[in-house]
């Protein structure tokens, strides 16, 4: 693409013989590292592990207004049960796939990235959080709401595409 | 067994295979748990306007899509298939502090005196819709994460800038349920 620049590239050493260039969007915190090329098909397993993910969504009552007032308001152990469950088991996860350097199944290293600093870490991240408490939801619950048959919520996805969208077009001019 | 997994789940079941998604996506290929990256590829994909945040080869990236298309899907089998027939137990003191601010609780996941149809054109669909999922949409991206992507993803392989973005998030919420909330449902 002609408009990428240095930055949106990320040389990685995927496989141990050589270093495989890979270009990312800028500043994705999902990046998509695999080598080998995904087809329609092959993206379809990523919809079945997203569809596990909104049941656990639905059944856990993650999505609901009520459990994320419960947890701003100290109520509640529960969301701050399953988000600290979460990182546990992810975080032993990652040191695992390390410590025996499990391949992916495409026979793949598994990538890590570090994050760097910005000022949008603070202020972004102070925003959602206002939002979060208004809409009882993150980006992911918004999707299962819609979803569990909520779809006035439609509407407050639609905004938080056009507020991503804002974002992009005022990227320039904000602190970082 | 169904009537087992009828109940709602308790926090560890929950936490516990939300936390295996981080290792089921990086094994599957290489891909990072982060769920409002899903919202830019929606702007790239649809309308990039050539904004170079929005220009990129959205397709190497639609995985996320396919996953958040999932989450949809899941959410809509837990609640025909899989739902608890008895109503939300909400914990006391929030049912007081919200009838307070004259939010009543009910049975749903979402109080419907706010999430529904008949609030759209109103002040309180502004508040609730529009304006909270801006602030989910913009102070995401602004973060570089959303819970997914920091809280989990982010903290599981000990980033601290996802630290700090956690405590934002957090302080966020809580400001906004403690000092504008109270001020704000006046307007209703």
């Amino acid at each position: 693409m002609e408009t990428l620049t240095k930055e949106n590239i990320h040389t990685i050493t995927a496989t141990d013989e050589q270093p495989v260039v890979i270009e990312h969007p800028l500043e994705c915190e999902a990046p998509n590292d695999q080598i080998a090329r995904e087809t329609w098909t092959s993206n379809l397993k990523y919809a079945v592990v997203g569809i596990l993910f909104g049941i656990v969504f639905v059944k856990a009552e993650i999505i609901s207004w009520y459990r994320i007032q419960e947890m701003f308001r100290l109520h509640s152990f529960h969301m701050y049960g399953v988000i600290g469950t979460a990182v546990i088991v992810g975080m032993i996860s990652v040191w695992l796939i390390k410590k025996f350097n499990v391949k992916t199944l495409q026979g793949e290293k598994v990538v890590f990235h570090t994050k760097e600093f910005h000022w949008g870490n603070v202020f972004g991240a102070l925003l959602f959080g206002l939002g979060w408490a208004i809409t009882g939801a993150c980006p992911g619950p918004l999707f299962a709401q819609i979803g569990s048959g909520f779809l006035v919520v439609t509407v407050t996805l639609i905004s938080a595409i056009a507020g991503t969208w804002v974002y992009g077009f005022l990227r320039e001019k904000l602190p970082h | 067994m169904l009537e087992a997994i009828r109940q709602p789940w308790p926090w560890y079941v929950a936490g516990a295979l939300i936390g295996l998604t981080v290792p089921a996506l990086l094994l599957l290929g290489n891909k990072h748990f982060g769920i409002s990256s899903s919202l830019r590829h929606i702007c790239a994909a649809c309308f990039p306007a050539k904004i170079p945040f929005f220009q990129y080869d959205w397709r190497r990236e639609v995985w996320n899509l396919f996953f958040v298309g999932g989450v949809l899907i899941g959410g809509f089998v837990a609640t025909q298939f899989l739902s608890n027939p008895e109503p939300i137990r909400v914990a006391e003191k929030t049912v007081e502090e919200l009838q307070q601010l004259n939010i009543q609780t009910d049975s749903q996941l979402m109080p419907a005196s706010i999430f529904s149809i008949e609030n759209l054109l109103t002040l309180k669909g502004l508040v609730f819709f529009v304006i909270g999922g801006f602030l989910v949409g913009f102070g995401t991206r602004y973060a570089g994460g959303c819970t997914s992507g920091h809280s989990i993803m982010g903290l599981s392989t000990l980033q601290w800038p996802s630290l700090v973005a956690t405590c934002c998030f957090m302080a966020g919420g809580f400001l906004m349920v403690h000092l504008i909330f109270p001020w704000l449902m006046q307007l209703f």
